[in-house]
C-alpha cells in the first residue's frame, strides 16, 4: 500500500530497529492489553494492510506519546497512529465509541453547523468578555457539554474555564469568548474523522483570525496540541501567539508578578501531567510554577511524572476498556500515596476520566481524591 | 432595464400554481416493546388514523435509549426525536423508563446546549391498550416539529439528506 509507505517515510517509522521498547514502555501492554506499538510499526514497513487495519487494535492506543519518548531511533508512533487511524477511517473501520458515539455525534453536528449553540451561560455576570474583537482570545473548549453529558461524575471542569477568564479579568485583560465557537475537532481527527476535522479547524481558525487577537489562551491540553500542531495547515493570515493559560499566568509579561495572593493554609498538591500539555508540547513546568507560587502549596511528585507521566487513559472517546480503568486505578493510587489532598490538572478530560474511575464501587474510598484544575487554584488564592 | 421592460407586449400567463406541498417532517421514534411499540400495534389494528412521517426503532426499553440514539438521530437528519416507554410502574424491567427519564433529561440538556429547539424532542409515556393516545401524541408531535420547520442542521448537507432517505 503507497499509503503505508508515505506514513512510514512521515513519521519515520522505517528507521525502526525493532528493539521492542515502545511496547514495553506502553502502558496498555504493561497492564496486559493485547497491544504491541511494535507491531504495527512493522507492517507498516512491511506494508501488512491488514495487520494494522482488520487486526482491530489501532484504536487501543491512548496516543499517550510515552513510546515516543523512548523510541531509540525516534519513530513518532503517535503520529503513525493519527496516519493509520485516517487510513483505517476511510476504509470504514471505526472505532467502538464510548457513552454510543455520542461524543462523537455532537462533534460531527459542531462540524456541520446551521444552529446557535448556546455556548456562554456558564460566564455569569461578574466576569467580563467581548463577543468578537480583542487581544486576547480564550478558546473555552467543550466543558459546558461534559458538566451536562457527565452530571453522575459531580464534575464541574467549567469551574476551571470560569477560574481561567476570572484571571484574565484579574489581570486587566478583557478576553474574546466567542458565541460562534466550535469543538476543537481533536477527539474526530484522533478517531481518523479527517473530514469533519477540517471543516471545524476551519471554521476556528477563521474566528480567531477575524477576532484580531494576538494571543490565544486555552485552559485544554488537547484544544492547545490541536491548534499548535494539528491546525497549522489551516492557519491564515496572522495567527496569534497559543499559549496555556498556566503559561500566561507565569509568563513574565503577562500574568507573572501581577497576581497577588493571600496568605493560604498550608497544603500539599500533587499535579497530574496531561500527555497533550507534557509530552505533546513539552510543557512540564508553567503549572508547577504556578502551583508552587501560591502560598502554602506543597508541591509534591507522583512516583511517574513529567515526561515519564502516566496518561489519564481517556485520550480520543475511543479506548474506554478495562485497560484504560486499570491504568487510571493505578494513577490515582499513586496520587493518593504522594500524601496530597488535592490532584492538581490543566486539562479537563483528564477531570473526566479520573472522576469516572473513582465511581468504581468496591475502590472508591481507596482511590479518592479532590480534583482540581490549577486555575481554579490559582483563582481561590486570589487577595 | 426600462427599455427590456416596455419592449414586452403581452403577459405570457403562467399556469395557475398549485398550492406548495405541505412541508412533512422526518420523524424518529423509539418505542419499548413492551408498551409503546404494542400501543403502535393497538393503533393499527383498530385503525385509527394518524400522521405518518415517523419511523419507529424499537428497543427492548426505554431504559435502553441513551443520548447517543438520539443525538445520532439528529445528527443524520431527524427533524424530531420521540422517545417513549410504558407508563411509570409497568416498566417489564421495574425501573426502566426511571432510569430512561435520566438519560432523556441529559439528552434534552445537550440539545438545548446544541442550539436545537427543545420542541424536537419529546418524551411520552404509552402504554399497549392506549392505541388512540399513541396516535394523538403522534399527530400533536408532529405538529408541533413541522411549526418548528426543518431542523438547522439539515441546512447545508443535501447530500447525506439523500442518503439517509435512500437507506
Ligand atoms: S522503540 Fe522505536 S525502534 Fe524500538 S521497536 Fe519501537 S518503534 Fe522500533
Ligand atoms: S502512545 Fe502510549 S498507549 Fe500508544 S503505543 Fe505509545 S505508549 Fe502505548
Ligand atoms: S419495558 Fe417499557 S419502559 Fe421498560
Amino acid at each position: 500500500m503507497p499509503e503505508l509507505a508515505e506514513a512510514a517515510r512521515r513519521t519515520n517509522a522505517w528507521a525502526c530497529y525493532d528493539c521492542g521498547k515502545c511496547t514495553a514502555s506502553c502502558p496498555i501492554a504493561r497492564i496486559g492489553g493485547n497491544y504491541s506499538p511494535r507491531r504495527h510499526v512493522l507492517a507498516t514497513n512491511l506494508g501488512h494492510r491488514e495487520d494494522i487495519i482488520e487486526n482491530g487494535t489501532l484504536s487501543s492506543c491512548l496516543t499517550c506519546k510515552l513510546c515516543d519518548q523512548r523510541c531509540p531511533a525516534q519513530v513518532g508512533y503517535t503520529q503513525l497512529v493519527q496516519q493509520l487511524r485516517e487510513l483505517s477511517h476511510r476504509e470504514g473501520v471505526e472505532p467502538e465509541c464510548p457513552h454510543g458515539g455520542a461524543l462523537q455525534s455532537l462533534m460531527r453536528m459542531m462540524a456541520k453547523g446551521g444552529t446557535q449553540q448556546d455556548r456562554m451561560n456558564w460566564l455569569g455576570k461578574d466576569l467580563e468578555t467581548d463577543a468578537a474583537k480583542g487581544e486576547v482570545f480564550y478558546f473555552t473548549g467543550c466543558t459546558m457539554y461534559y458538566d451536562t453529558f457527565f452530571p453522575e461524575f459531580q464534575l464541574n471542569t467549567l469551574n476551571g474555564t470560569r477560574a481561567a477568564v476570572r484571571l484574565l479579568n484579574r489581570l486587566g485583560v478583557k478576553p474574546v469568548v466567542s458565541p460562534t465557537e466550535r469543538c476543537c475537532g481533536h477527539d474526530l481527527l484522533w478517531n481518523g474523522d479527517r473530514k469533519n476535522f477540517e471543516l471545524l479547524a476551519k471554521h476556528n481558525v477563521q474566528m480567531v483570525v477575524d477576532s484580531g487577537a494576538e494571543v490565544l489562551v486555552t485552559s485544554c491540553a488537547e484544544c492547545l496540541r490541536t491548534w499548535k500542531i494539528d491546525y497549522e495547515p489551516f492557519y491564515t493570515g496572522k495567527m496569534p501567539r497559543m499559549m496555556h493559560i498556566t503559561e500566561y499566568l507565569t509568563d513574565p509579561n503577562y500574568g507573572g508578578p501581577n497576581l497577588k495572593y493571600k496568605a493560604g493554609e498550608q497544603r500539599r498538591i500533587t499535579f497530574q501531567d496531561p500527555c497533550r500539555l507534557g509530552r505533546h508540547l513539552g510543557i512540564y513546568d508553567p503549572p508547577r510554577k504556578a502551583l508552587t507560587a501560591l502560598p502554602g502549596v506543597e508541591l509534591t511528585e507522583m512516583r511517574r511524572s513529567g515526561s515519564g507521566a502516566m496518561c489519564c487513559a481517556g485520550g480520543t472517546w475511543s479506548n474506554c476498556d478495562r485497560f484504560a480503568k486499570q491504568i487510571q486505578v493505578q494513577r490515582l493510587r499513586e496520587a493518593r500515596e504522594t500524601g496530597a489532598e488535592v490532584l492538581a490538572t490543566a486539562c479537563p478530560k483528564c477531570q473526566v476520566h479520573f472522576r469516572c474511575a473513582m465511581k468504581d464501587p468496591n475502590l472508591g474510598g481507596e482511590i479518592e481524591i479532590e480534583m482540581r484544575d490549577v486555575a481554579e487554584l490559582v483563582a481561590d488564592a486570589l487577595e | 432595464m426600462t427599455d427590456g421592460k416596455k419592449k414586452r407586449t403581452h403577459v405570457i400567463r403562467k399556469p395557475p400554481k398549485a398550492p406548495p406541498p405541505k412541508w412533512n417532517p422526518r420523524i424518529v421514534v423509539f418505542a419499548c416493546n413492551w408498551c409503546s411499540y404494542a400501543g403502535a400495534d393497538t393503533a393499527g389494528v383498530s385503525r385509527i388514523q394518524h400522521q405518518p412521517h415517523f419511523r419507529m426503532i424499537r428497543v427492548m426499553c426505554s431504559g435502553r435509549i441513551q443520548p447517543g440514539f438520539v443525538l445520532r438521530a439528529f445528527e443524520r437528519g431527524a427533524d424530531g426525536v420521540l422517545v417513549s416507554g410504558c407508563h411509570f410502574g409497568d416498566c417489564h424491567y421495574v425501573n426502566g423508563n426511571e432510569r430512561a427519564v435520566e438519560q432523556f433529561e441529559k439528552t434534552m440538556n445537550i440539545v438545548k446546549l446544541l442550539g436545537l429547539e427543545e420542541g424536537r424532542l419529546r418524551l411520552e409515556w404509552i402504554s399497549a391498550a392506549e392505541g388512540a393516545r399513541f396516535a394523538q401524541v403522534i399527530n400533536e408531535f408532529t405538529d408541533q416539529v413541522r411549526d418548528l420547520g426543518p431542523s438547522p442542521l439539515n441546512g447545508q448537507n443535501h447530500t447525506e439528506k439523500t442518503q439517509t432517505e435512500s437507506t
